[in-house]
Parts: C-alpha cells; sequence; structure tokens
C-alpha cells in the first residue's frame, strides 16, 4: 500500500485512497460465532438442570414413582388385607404408618393412593395431549369458519363445570358397570376401580382436552404467520411437511409444558372427588378417600389423617414445580 | 358497533352452554337406572301411583319439556330424598344463603390478601419478600382444600381447642373461610406478581420516570391500573372454586350450605335435588364468566384503540 | 446499424390488481387496492428496482408476483406462460425470494445445513449424502459463510450472516428470478453494503435477474438498471436509473429524492426541497383519479377525474401523470 509524503505543517487528515482498498474476499463473513454449539434440546435441558427447584422436584417425583409402584411389591402387607389384632394401631416399626380401623396397613393403602392419583395424571395427561393436540392444530392449520365452528364449540365445553358431570355420569355407570363387570371376566379390574374413576376418566376425555386446543391452535395460529413458513412455502414445500417438519417441532415446547401442569390438576380433581365419596370405591383406596375415611376419627388418630393428606399435597406440589420448571426452560428461542 | 357485537356473541354462547348443560345433565339422569321410588317400602300399585303424581310415567321427550318449561317459572320440582316434598328453589335458595355468606367472605379475604402479596412479591422481585412469597403461594396451589380443612381442624380445634369444629358457634368462620380462600389467594397472588412484572417492564412507565414523576406515584397510579385488568379474567374461575370448594368446607365444618347438601344429596341419591343443584351452580358459573368476559372486553385498553 | 437488440423478457405482470377485502362497521365490506392495475415487464439479467413509502405495495406486488399472495385479476407472465394457470411447483425452482427479516424467514429449530437443504430435498437435488454435502458447503461459501459452521443453529447467527443463509436457501434450488423484498433494510448499514456487493457478484455470475425492493434510494440507485416508484398500489414512474434520479418526472418521485439526504453541505443548500403537503392517504379510501393529487403541487382539477396511465413520455421513461 503506497502512502503519500506527508505533509508536515498540514492540520488535514493525511489519508489517500490507498488507505481505503477492499478487502481479501475470504475475509466476508467468515466470522467466528463467540456461543458454542447449542441446539433446542440441549440448550432447555441445560436450562433446566440449572433450575435447582426443577431438578429436586423431578427427584420428587421419581421417588413417589417407586414409592407407588416398587412399595406394595416389597411390602408385607395387601392394601385390602384386614389383619386381626392390628387394628387403630398408632405408627411403629411394624406398621410405618399405622392401621386403620379395620386393621388394614396404611402404608401400603398410601401407596395404591398414590399409585392411582398418578394413573389418573397420567392418563388424563395422555388424552388431553392427544385429543387436544389434534384438535387445536386441526382447528388452527384450516383457520377460516372451521375454526370459528370448533372454536365455538370449545367455548362451550369450556364452561361446562365439570365436577357436576362428573358427578352426573358416576351415578349413572354405577349399577351398569356392575351388570357389565361381573358377566365379563378380563373386565374385573374396572370393577375394582370403581364406576367413580371410570367416570372420572370419561369426563377428562371429554371435557379437559379444551385448555390444550386452545393453546396448541394459539400457537399455530402465531406460526402459520411466521416469515419461515412462508418461506418454505415459496421453496415448494407440502402442507404435509410444513406441518412434520416445521409446525410441530415448533409447538412442541409449548405442548411438554402445558401437559406437564395439566397432571397437578388432574390429580387434584381426583383426590377432592374421591374425598367427597364420589370417586374410587371401596375397599380401593385413594389419598382422598383415605383422608375423608379418617377424618370422622380425627380427634383420636390424628396420624391416619396426616399421611395421605402430606402425601397428596407432595404429590400435587412437585409435579407443580417441576411444570414450571419445565416451562421456563423450554420458552423457545424465537429471537437472538 | 364492535363492542355491543361482541357481547351480544358472549350472551348468546353463554344461554347456549346453559342449555346445554342443563339437557345433557338431564338426560343423563334419566339414565340412571331404578327409579326414586324403589326403596320405599311401597306396593307395586302406590308405586304406580306415585309414579303418576310425579308426572315420570310419561316419555322422557315430555319430562323433560315440562321440567324445562317449569323451570322458566322457577320450579325445579321437589325434594323426594332429603326433604320430602319442600320445593327444590327453596332449599336451594335457603342453602345457598349461607354458601354465599361464606364464600363471599372467602373471596374479599382472597383479594385482600392475594392482591397486595402478588404486587409485594412483584416489586421486590428476586429479593426477601418474593422469594418466601413464591414459596407460600407454590404451596398454597398445590394443597387440596380438603388437607387444609383438615390440618386447621387438627391443628386449631383438636390440639388447641381454640376454634370450634362446627359453624354457627363464635369464630366457627374462620377455619371455612381459610380452606376457601388459600388456593384463590395464591393463585391470584401469582397471577398479580406476572402482570405487574409484564407492566412494569414497559416503556411507557420509562416515560413516565423520566418525566420526573416520583415512583409511588409511577407504581401505584400507573402500573396498578393496567395490571388489574388481567385480574379480572380470573374472576370467574375464582368464583367457580369457591363454589366448589365449598362442598369441601362445608361438609367438613358442617356448614348448612348448597354444597353440603349437593354432597348429601349425592349419597341419599336425590335426583331431583342433584338436578336443581347443577343447574343453579351451572347457571351462577356461567353467568359470572359472563360478566367478567364483558368486563374484560370493556376495560382492555387496547379495544378502544382503533 | 443502430438496431436495438431485443433483450429477452423474463417476466411481464400485465394489469395486476391484489384486493383485500376488509369489513368496516357491522355490513360494510371494503376493498384495500393494495396493488391497483400494475403493468411492467424485466428483462433478462436486468435488476428492477421498486421504490416507494410504507403502504405503496411494492412488498404485496412481489409477493403477488410468487403467487405467495393470489391477485384478485390480472396476468404474472414468466418464461411466455401465465403463472396463475400453472402449478408453481416447477417454478419454485425458477422464481425465488429472499425476505427483508432475517430473523423470521429461517425456522429457529433448524441448523444452517437443514435450511440449506430444504429446498433441495423438496426438488431432489442431490444423488447421495456426499453430494449433498458438497452442494452445501458450496453455497456456504459462495455467499461468504465459513462451512464449518454448517451445524450451527440460525439464531447463534448475526443478521447479516443470516441474511446469507436465506440467500444461500434461494440459490439452491438454481433459480433464475429473485425477489430481494428489502433485503438489507433490517441490516446494520455496514453490513448493508456487503450484502449488496455479494448480490451484484451473485447476478453476474449465476446470471441472475432480481426484482429489487426497497425504500432507500441510495442503495436501490446503485444496484438497479431501470427503477418503479409506488404509491398507493399504483405505479407511478419507471425508467433507467440514472435517468429516474436526474430528470425525475413525476412530482412524487421528485418529492422522494428532494428528501434524500445529501452528504455535502454545498450540494445539499443547492438543492430545492420539495415539501408534500398533507399525509398519505388511508389505503382504504384513496382519492379519486390520481392518488397523489391530494398532496401534488402540480394537481388541477383534471386529475380529481381522470386517472392518469403510465405513459412514455421520453424513450425508454414512463410517467402517470397529467401534467408532464
Amino acid at each position: 500500500m503506497k502512502s503519500i509524503k506527508p505533509k508536515i505543517f498540514s492540520l488535514q487528515n493525511q489519508i489517500s485512497t490507498e488507505d481505503f482498498a477492499p478487502l481479501d474476499p475470504s475475509y466476508y463473513g467468515a466470522e467466528t460465532l463467540e456461543t458454542e454449539e447449542v441446539g433446542f434440546w440441549k440448550a432447555s435441558w441445560r436450562r433446566l438442570k440449572n433450575n435447582r427447584i426443577a431438578m429436586f422436584s423431578l427427584l420428587l417425583i421419581g421417588i413417589i414413582v417407586l414409592f407407588a409402584f416398587i412399595g406394595p411389591m416389597i411390602s408385607p402387607y395387601a392394601y385390602d388385607q384386614q389383619i386381626r389384632g392390628d387394628e387403630g394401631m398408632f405408627p411403629s416399626l411394624k406398621h410405618l404408618f399405622g392401621t386403620d380401623k379395620l386393621g388394614r396397613d396404611l402404608l401400603v393403602r398410601c401407596m395404591i393412593g398414590t399409585r392411582i392419583s398418578l394413573a389418573v395424571g397420567v392418563v388424563s395427561a395422555i388424552i388431553v395431549l392427544i385429543i387436544g393436540s389434534i384438535y387445536g392444530s386441526v382447528s388452527g392449520l384450516l383457520g377460516g369458519k372451521v375454526d370459528t365452528v370448533m372454536m365455538r364449540i370449545v367455548d362451550i365445553v369450556y364452561s361446562v363445570p365439570e365436577i357436576l358431570l362428573i358427578v352426573a355420569i358416576k351415578m349413572v355407570i354405577d349399577q351398569p358397570l356392575e351388570h357389565l363387570v361381573s358377566s365379563v371376566d378380563f373386565l374385573m379390574p374396572l370393577q375394582k376401580v370403581g364406576s367413580g374413576l371410570i367416570a372420572i376418566f370419561i369426563v377428562y376425555g371429554s371435557l379437559y382436552w379444551v385448555g390444550m386446543a386452545r393453546i396448541v391452535r394459539g400457537q399455530i395460529l402465531q406460526l402459520k404467520e411466521m416469515e419461515f413458513i412462508t418461506a418454505s412455502r415459496v421453496l415448494g414445500c407440502s402442507q404435509k411437511d410444513l406441518i412434520k417438519k416445521h409446525l410441530l417441532p415448533n409447538c412442541i415446547g409449548q405442548l411438554i409444558a402445558t401437559v406437564m401442569l395439566q397432571i397437578p390438576s388432574a390429580i387434584f380433581t381426583e383426590a377432592f372427588l374421591s374425598f367427597l365419596g364420589i370417586g374410587v370405591s371401596a375397599p380401593m383406596a385413594s389419598l382422598g378417600s383415605l383422608t375423608s375415611e379418617a377424618l370422622g376419627g380425627i380427634y383420636s388418630y390424628a396420624y391416619r389423617v396426616i399421611s395421605p393428606a402430606v402425601l397428596i399435597s407432595l404429590i400435587i406440589l412437585a409435579f407443580n414445580l417441576f411444570g414450571d420448571g419445565l416451562r421456563d426452560a423450554l420458552d423457545p428461542k424465537m429471537k437472538k | 358497533m364492535d363492542l355491543w357485537q361482541k357481547i351480544i356473541k358472549r350472551i348468546f354462547l353463554a344461554v347456549i352452554s346453559f342449555l346445554i348443560i342443563i339437557t345433557v345433565t338431564y338426560f343423563i339422569m334419566n339414565m340412571v337406572p331404578g327409579d326414586p321410588f324403589m326403596s320405599d317400602k311401597a306396593t307395586a300399585a302406590t308405586q304406580a301411583m306415585l309414579k303418576e303424581k310425579y308426572g315420570l310415567d310419561q316419555p322422557v321427550y315430555v319430562q323433560y319439556a315440562k321440567y324445562m318449561w317449569n323451570l322458566m317459572h322457577g320450579d325445579m320440582g321437589n325434594s323426594y330424598v332429603l326433604q320430602k316434598g319442600r320445593a327444590i328453589s327453596e332449599i336451594v335458595t335457603d342453602s345457598f344463603a349461607v354458601s354465599m355468606q361464606l364464600g363471599v367472605r372467602a373471596i374479599l379475604v382472597a383479594i385482600c390478601v392475594g392482591i397486595p402479596m402478588g404486587c409485594l412479591a412483584g416489586l421486590y422481585k428476586d429479593r426477601a419478600p418474593d422469594s418466601i412469597i413464591r414459596v407460600i403461594s407454590a404451596v398454597g396451589i398445590s394443597i387440596p382444600g380438603y388437607v387444609i380443612a383438615a390440618v386447621l381442624l387438627i391443628v386449631f380445634a383438636v390440639n388447641l381447642r381454640w376454634l370450634p369444629t362446627s359453624y354457627g358457634k363464635p369464630g366457627g368462620s374462620i377455619m371455612p373461610i381459610i380452606t376457601l380462600a388459600l388456593y384463590p389467594s395464591c393463585y391470584l397472588a401469582r397471577l398479580t406478581k406476572a402482570s405487574i412484572l409484564e407492566v412494569l417492564n414497559q416503556d411507557y412507565l420509562r416515560t413516565t420516570r423520566a418525566k420526573g414523576m416520583g415512583e409511588f406515584t409511577v407504581i401505584f397510579i400507573h402500573a396498578l391500573k393496567n395490571s388489574l385488568i388481567p385480574i379480572i379474567t380470573y374472576l370467574g374461575p375464582l368464583t367457580a372454586s369457591v363454589l366448589t370448594g365449598g362442598f369441601v368446607a362445608e361438609s367438613v365444618f358442617n356448614v348448612p350450605g348448597l354444597g353440603r347438601y349437593f354432597v348429601s344429596a349425592i349419597s341419599s341419591r336425590d335426583y331431583t335435588m342433584i338436578m336443581g343443584t347443577t343447574i343453579f351452580y351451572s347457571a351462577l358459573i356461567i353467568s359470572l364468566n359472563l360478566v367478567c368476559d364483558i368486563l374484560y372486553q370493556v376495560v382492555d385498553p387496547r379495544i378502544h384503540m382503533n | 446499424m443502430g438496431a436495438e437488440i431485443k433483450e429477452e423478457i423474463l417476466l411481464e405482470v400485465k394489469n395486476l390488481k391484489t384486493y383485500y377485502p376488509v369489513r368496516q362497521g357491522l355490513f360494510k365490506k371494503v376493498d384495500v387496492k393494495a396493488v391497483d392495475n400494475v403493468s411492467f415487464s424485466i428483462r433478462k439479467g436486468e435488476t428492477l428496482g421498486l421504490v416507494g413509502e410504507s403502504g405503496c405495495g411494492k412488498t404485496t406486488l412481489g409477493r403477488t408476483i410468487l403467487r405467495i399472495i393470489e391477485p384478485t385479476a390480472g396476468e404474472i407472465i414468466y418464461e411466455g406462460k401465465n403463472l396463475l394457470q400453472e402449478n408453481m411447483h416447477e417454478y419454485h425452482k425458477k422464481m425465488q425470494i429472499v425476505f427483508q427479516d432475517p430473523y423470521a424467514s429461517l425456522d429457529p429449530r433448524m441448523t444452517v445445513a437443514d435450511i440449506i437443504r430444504e429446498p433441495m430435498d423438496i426438488h431432489k437435488l442431490y444423488t447421495d449424502k456426499k453430494d449433498c454435502h458438497a452442494k452445501i458447503t458450496g453455497l456456504m461459501e459462495q455467499v461468504g459463510l465459513n462451512p464449518a459452521l454448517y451445524n450451527r443453529y440460525a439464531h447463534e447467527f448475526s443478521g447479516g450472516q443470516r441474511q446469507r443463509i436465506a440467500i444461500a436457501r434461494a440459490l439452491a434450488v438454481n433459480p433464475n428470478f429473485i425477489v430481494c423484498d428489502e433485503p438489507v433494510s433490517a441490516l446494520d448499514v455496514s453490513i448493508q453494503a456487503q450484502i449488496i456487493n455479494m448480490l451484484e457478484d451473485l447476478q453476474k455470475e449465476k446470471k441472475l435477474t432480481y426484482l429489487f425492493i426497497a425504500h432507500d434510494l441510495a442503495i436501490v440507485r446503485h444496484i438497479s438498471t431501470r427503477i418503479g416508484v409506488m404509491y398507493l398500489g399504483h405505479l407511478v414512474e419507471l425508467a433507467d436509473s440514472d435517468e429516474l434520479y436526474h430528470r425525475p418526472l413525476h412530482p412524487y418521485t421528485q418529492m422522494l429524492l428532494s428528501a434524500v439526504p445529501i452528504a455535502d453541505p454545498d450540494e445539499s443548500e443547492k438543492r430545492q426541497r420539495i415539501i408534500p403537503g398533507g399525509e398519505i392517504p388511508s389505503p382504504l379510501n384513496p382519492p379519486s383519479g390520481c392518488p397523489f393529487r391530494t398532496r401534488c403541487p402540480k394537481a388541477r382539477e383534471h386529475c380529481s377525474r381522470v386517472m392518469p396511465g403510465l405513459l412514455e413520455k421520453t424513450p425508454g421513461h414512463f410517467a402517470a401523470c397529467h401534467e408532464v
């Protein structure tokens, strides 16, 4: 690069056009990236890991699952086993949670109750996920009049107070269920579970999915307008591939977080109903029914109330905290 | 105009929802095998006569039409089991008066406790008040109502003997109110906190500060006003949760309200009572949701911008 | 001697109209005439610049040509065929677009390789994995991206780099026509020049034809062979770049040009600013006759009654004005 001879007494900037020769083209854009490689799932997982509360609640959930499923296998007692001579015992080494007035070991009953809560949570989550996301995405994708009609239906379903419906359905299927079960053998477990629980599942299936449908539809509507979707269309992307490769992957974060938070709400409702006597039927134990059974003896046998009460609160709390953490971690990073 | 259009649409939807609920519940109730007189030790002839008296021998659709007709005149039939012969509408009104007393107080408590808690948590974000409130509200929304009721009973009634176990006696309403108000207060606290934070970060508040107005004015006049708007949408679900929470609170604490009645109606299979209560609750919840919905439309500033 | 070589016309737009129905109040439905009876043609290898203020319809026009938005009336003739009667799938290989916002036009869940590979997957443009990878890295180099970064996610790049990715994606199908919809408006000024130069280099190398939509007149002048000026959905002037700058005929163009800042203070003083009166009318209620008449210093009664057509005022220079 030539430079001009400097004028010693000049006050001006001594620059010439040679000082501004263009850069070597290989320099263009070959900037390095400061951040390390980070995909969506890895980044979310990292955020989740850093959230101590969420990790702790995940651990808690793990313990609860073990408690519910492995516990009864280890316990020497069955949940409906009435042990003569052990009625009404306070917590002791033989019966860690004590026994109820019929001599049934409360620890194992609590474990079974936890199993029911978890089952309810998981089944409702699955129902909500499948029905809700399909309904919501169809509505969002088709748009226009179809979308309007579908959302009106959602509005109406949303306003039905589900508890009332559960009660109503339970009363209806109570006896027919008994008949059905006694005639067909392999449906036996249904009877153990009780008409109340079946009613709960029916109602969950028919009502609970609307929240999810709304969220999924909202997400899809938002995404549909995004430029990268338009870009893919111009590239020639088919409708099917658009959904598969672009819309769904961008929704999944929200989907998972919402489903996760669905679980504690379902567990809450089941416990509540069982407490009122509308859920599981005796001798099956639900954390709610255990509490209501124990309520009568609260003056002398407070321990019978405490264990299922604390347990249910722990379960719901754990799922709530984890769901919150998951939602925060999956927050999609759309912009820089 | 646009606003009226929306309001009318919503009212229309609400009415339809209500009708659908009634119809569905009615037909479900009718599917229950057996009729109310089965347990009565009456002869077949008496049973037939009773059936005719109550119109149960006519086809379902006719019964339905009659029921709806009566409903429009405020007649929900009579209770068959719990209080034989007494008009359900009467039962409902009387017992709901009690429930409402309890419920309204619970809602007030929830609002007076929850919203300030949320404000505190938002203003002192990430500091001590926020952490404490976060913990309290996370726990508060996870504990089912009956657990709170049970715990309160054990601690205050059984062990400490400070409070009576039944409603009606002095101090008897404290525990039911706490039971009903806990979940909503915590939920409101979370909602308010999120709402305040969102508003506090908005640029228009920065301008207010830049103008030199004191922090107090900034927060209380401008921020609060706007952050209260999303809370209005919660008022509907809030009342619904207090209502359903009432089932438990009234049962545990012996409150002679509609919730307790409903629960006993279920166990004694008083179908007309169940039907009547369902209708009443549905109407209540739907209308409250409607009112909140409309209020929100009116108050949302974005609607006024055209 | 002196016979002009008639250059091949790649794209011809005839009487194109794109209207959006909009509901006003309870019962009235009004059309927003985003593109109102626009006609022009683009020659192979040239760059047609399209300028105008926000809301003039230039973006809608660009998208209508690619049938992202369906036109209400008119014809779009590409390589002799009317696109409106064709299945667009084949044409997606020939016509592409680069969007304005590099943050919105790339799927945040995809890596650079995924993004560039997508069009190649759709149109089956590679033989095997090795070939695909070679093509991807080749494209990345062409747009000035370090090919080693092909596995990174779009959100890890800066705005300018993301735009390069978008351009690489558009080039993956080997198009001959690209609509550049304000490709540098969202970028830092120092990056803008790099991207523009790259677009020019690519055009020369691959013999591309551009429709370059922008609102920055200086940039448009640099890259375009001809420039069209739009106002409220109408094409009001069309001429070669230099011709338009030195001798703008339409009062609106004159107004636009007078607002361009000139660095040299002496030159700037010499120039006459034309300040328009009034504001841009609402597209829901455009003025009758000539749309610009409400702000035009030369407006006369005639202008409110008859819509001026885009007529050739001097050779190769078209303007839609009665007073010129």
